[in-house]
């Protein structure tokens, strides 16, 4: 009697269950769905991640974000200008060959190609030598503090496969070309590509022989783009998924609320922020020059916010206020640098004054608002404590594409942008890009022109520096710097947001990138 | 005939080509590609690379005449997001909304014509005006409500069906079909429902209405004068002529129903063309958009043309040359 009341709760548990999938699959919802299997052919973070399942790199990030050895076992500098890495052995493809030397140097010498989207991933790699059959070495144009964080993101394809195949060279999407490699995956990953139908779904299989200990459970992976909040979340609560990512923040009580289903919220590495013009003239002001040239100005604006308010109502509690350019993982972050300038609308007003902005100024401030976490919500609730000190703002907020566009073009006053330093993961990422003087590689999203020759020398000496704890210093006092200008007015960081079935156990980095061979479904 | 076909013909060709002006003078404005197709950290040098592969570059006049010549060709050039030729994700999406749409007009057809006819013949039964005043809702609630409504109540309440996809699909080499499997079945329920809703009261409403109509006309009281019975009197006499103008609104709307998939498409996920549109809205993906304009405004056209075409093979009047057609030397 006991037995078929069981059988039966068993038997209608299972026909609840839509997808009718079994345990072990773990069926994932995304918010968008991949550019293709080929791992060198785009730089869209989402889907750079989820082929991590597929192929590897020679060195991972693990779960707190340092790096571990993937394929590579160990590795060395043998000069400047050449770092040496010590291949795993034993490992092999999903089609059964063996991975050498040969297959890092052609999957390195693919991702650097001219027409590779990702050699800008790889800055300062001339190419790969194997020394052995499990030796490469990597030449570089100078010292590169960053490699490991670099080749987390270049996975290793099979040469022979490559060749096989006629993909030898990267895919140049835009000349038409559509590879084999766009559909089809052998990397040395924990999971094997099944089968793929583009912005439907992708199905993974365990691969028995991965070379790691698996800690998963998993028999099949199931990615299921889900374009839609509300259908997102829906087919969450449904049954028909074990987790989603990202989940609506708006939605987060509601659904934890849910028998059975719990949210999962972290401060993310993405620090929002907001630009100032820095050049002679703003675009839409009545005031003679750039006020916002003023250290004093800019100054005024950090203590009209009050960051308290931006944290609890905008951001319902979900943010981490952030007073630097970097998130806490990030390397460069120092706690003091961190530190809020505090909320106080009668020493910005008194600050304006001394400035000669006693009657304020306008200014235009331009936001996306299909980009980052409430961004629009943020800059209107940002023009409206600029405006009780006196700055009156003409607010715009747009899709990204016309924002970005505005933004870099120098045709806004102030702007708002996200920056979560990856791949990298590391400070430098934030002085090479928007705090050095636009030239050449470095300054590509400083429109604004903040320009300082310390910041600057420093941004050269990081790029090169081996010493770690000398690197670090000289980021944080770049960084410190920066700060203490107030060359960028950051606000915080964003919320990762995921939401998933209780038994699912999954460790949640601040890179929002779920890993799916540490993810366990208890049954 | 010929001369009304070949002018019907270069008056669609003339739409067609404002069509696709319009389509591409409106994406000047929808912002840079370009940051959205590169990695946040790409450098100058890589934006201006990707421009000129685009041919962003080039002249506003160069860059237009090649699109009109391109498009004129049945080239709309590669999608910047998903790197293939766009005319071959068209073809790979159009079974899914084909199908959508299919089972969509069907199920418009099938209760909207029956429910018209009941609420015609029945005016002040209370049923009819439940129906009356539930197909008000059907047409004045937005369809994304309705969709989220039915996913809430047969998806997670119930557990009955699918919230999103298209199920298992069974691949027939140039065609993917849900039809074949219960999975693909199953999944399209509730899209089919959905978009199905405003057509199926828009056509009850005008069955009714048009029923109404004819039942009070001359022939109809004689009819039931010379004591012909009601059933035949409604259904052979009234009926014949209430479906007329019911077909051609009907066939109009068939242009509306994938015009409208889009919103369908979108809550549930479904990989159809309307949802290969709005992914390209997001990306700036213009050779996507620009071709999906055309291709849904050439369906326009040519259900129209078909409907030009039809009256004048039905109704004798129109066939009548004016004169001065007759007489051009």
């Amino acid at each position: 009697m006991k037995t078929s009341g069981l059988v039966l709760a068993a038997v209608s548990a299972m026909a609840l269950n839509v997808g009718g999938a079994s345990a072990e699959t773990f069926r994932l919802g995304s918010s968008g769905d991949l550019y293709g299997m080929d791992p060198h052919s785009m730089t869209d973070s989402f889907t750079v991640a989820f082929l991590h399942h597929v192929y590897e790199p020679l060195v991972r990030y693990d779960a707190s974000l340092g790096t571990e050895p993937a394929l590579a076992t160990e590795w060395e500098w043998v000069s400047e200008t050449t770092a040496r890495y010590h291949l795993r052995e034993g490992v092999t493809f999903h089609d059964g060959q063996e991975f050498t030397a040969e297959d890092v140097v052609a999957s390195i010498n693919r991702a650097i190609h001219p027409d590779s989207p990702v050699r800008g991933n790889m800055a300062g790699v001339i190419g790969a030598v194997a020394v052995d059959d499990f030796t490469v070495d990597i030449t570089l144009e100078g010292p590169s503090p960053l490699l490991n964080n670099y080749l987390t993101n270049i996975y290793i394809m099979d040469r022979g496969w490559l060749e096989e195949h006629d993909s030898l060279d990267p895919i140049d999407a835009q000349k038409g070309e559509e590879g084999y490699t766009t559909s089809n995956a052998n990397g040395t990953g924990p999971f094997i590509l099944k089968s793929r139908t583009p912005d439907a779904k992708t199905v993974l299989t365990v691969n028995e022989g991965w070379w790691d200990e698996p800690v998963h459970n998993l028999t099949q992976i199931e990615l299921n783009p889900i374009n839609s909040d509300a259908t997102r979340v829906a087919a969450l609560l449904s049954g028909e998924l074990d987790m989603i990512f990202p989940s609506p923040l708006q939605d987060a009580r509601r659904i934890a609320g849910t028998d059975g289903i719990k949210v999962m919220q972290a401060p993310g590495l993405r620090t929002i922020m907001m630009g100032f013009n820095l050049s002679d003239t703003l675009n839409n002001s009545d005031a003679d020059g750039n006020p916002l040239k003023d250290l004093r100005v800019r100054q005024a604006i950090a203590e009209s916010i009050s960051y308290d308010l931006l944290h609890e109502k905008i951001m319902r509690g979900t943010s981490r206020s952030a007073g630097t350019l970097v998130a806490p993982d990030v390397s460069g972050f120092d706690a003091e640098v961190d530190a809020i300038s505090a909320y106080d609308p009668e020493a910005a007003k008194a600050k304006l004054a001394e400035a000669g902005y006693a009657d304020g100024f306008r200014l235009a401030m331009n936001c996306p608002n299909d980009r980052y976490v409430n961004d629009a919500e943020i800059c209107q609730a940002l023009s409206a404590m600029m405006a009780r000190v006196g700055i009156e703002v003409a607010l715009t907020t747009e899709t990204k594409s016309l924002h970005f566009q505005r933004a870099r073009a120098g045709e806004t006053d102030m702007f708002m942008l996200g920056w979560a330093t990856l791949p990298m993961l590391d400070g430098f990422s934030v002085l090479s890009a928007m705090l050095h003087t636009p030239e050449g590689q470095y300054g590509t999203w400083n429109p604004g022109g903040y320009s300082n020759p310390e910041v600057d020398r420093l941004t050269t000496a990081v790029a090169v520096e081996l010493d770690a704890d000398k690197r670090v210093e000289m980021t944080i006092a770049a960084l410190k710097i920066a700060d203490d200008e107030l060359a960028w007015l950051p606000l915080h960081q964003q919320p990762l947001s995921w939401a998933a079935r209780d038994v699912v156990e999954i460790p949640q980095t601040a890179d929002d990138k779920p890993r799916l061979w540490l993810a366990q479904i208890a049954n | 005939m010929l001369a009304f076909l070949i002018r019907r013909l270069v008056q669609a060709a003339l739409v067609m080509l404002v069509v696709a002006s319009i389509a591409f003078l409106m994406f000047r404005f929808l912002g840079d590609p370009i940051t959205n197709l590169l990695p946040e950290d790409a450098t100058e040098q890589d934006r201006a690379e990707m421009s000129q592969k685009l041919g962003l570059n080039d002249p506003f006049l160069v860059q237009y005449g090649r699109f009109i010549s391109n498009v004129a060709q049945g080239d709309f050039g590669q999608s910047y997001r998903n790197n293939r030729p766009v005319s071959d994700l068209l073809v790979e999406r159009f079974p899914a909304t084909a199908e959508l749409v299919l089972v969509a007009a069907l199920l418009s057809l099938m209760l909207g014509i029956p429910l018209g006819i009941y609420t015609a013949l029945n005016p002040s039964g209370w049923i009819s005006q439940g129906l009356q005043i539930i197909s008000l809702l059907g047409i004045s609630v937005p369809t994304f409500v309705t969709g989220i409504l039915l996913i809430l109540i047969f998806s997670v309440n119930l557990h009955w069906l699918p919230s999103f996809g298209r199920g298992e699909v069974v691949d027939l080499g140039w065609w993917t079909t849900g039809f074949l499997t219960v999975a693909g079945l199953k999944a399209l329920v509730l899209p089919s429902v959905m978009l199905a809703l405003f057509q199926m009261t828009l056509i009850m409403r005008l069955v009714r209405a048009e029923m109404l109509e004819v039942l009070r006309t001359d022939y109809i009281k004689f009819a039931h004068a010379r004591g012909i019975p009601n059933r035949i009197v409604n259904f052979k006499y009234a009926l014949k002529n209430t479906l007329i103008p019911v077909m051609t609104i009907f066939g109009l709307q068939l242009g509306g129903l994938i015009a409208f998939a889009i919103i369908t498409e979108t809550v549930f996920q479904w990989p159809g063309m309307g949802f290969l549109f709005i992914q390209a809205v997001n990306f700036t993906d213009v050779p996507v958009m620009a071709a999906y304009l055309v291709l849904v405004s050439l369906i326009f056209v040519v259900i129209n043309t078909i409907v030009d075409l039809l009256y004048h093979v039905v109704d004798p009047r129109l066939r009548m040359e004016r004169p001065s057609a007759s007489r051009g030397v």
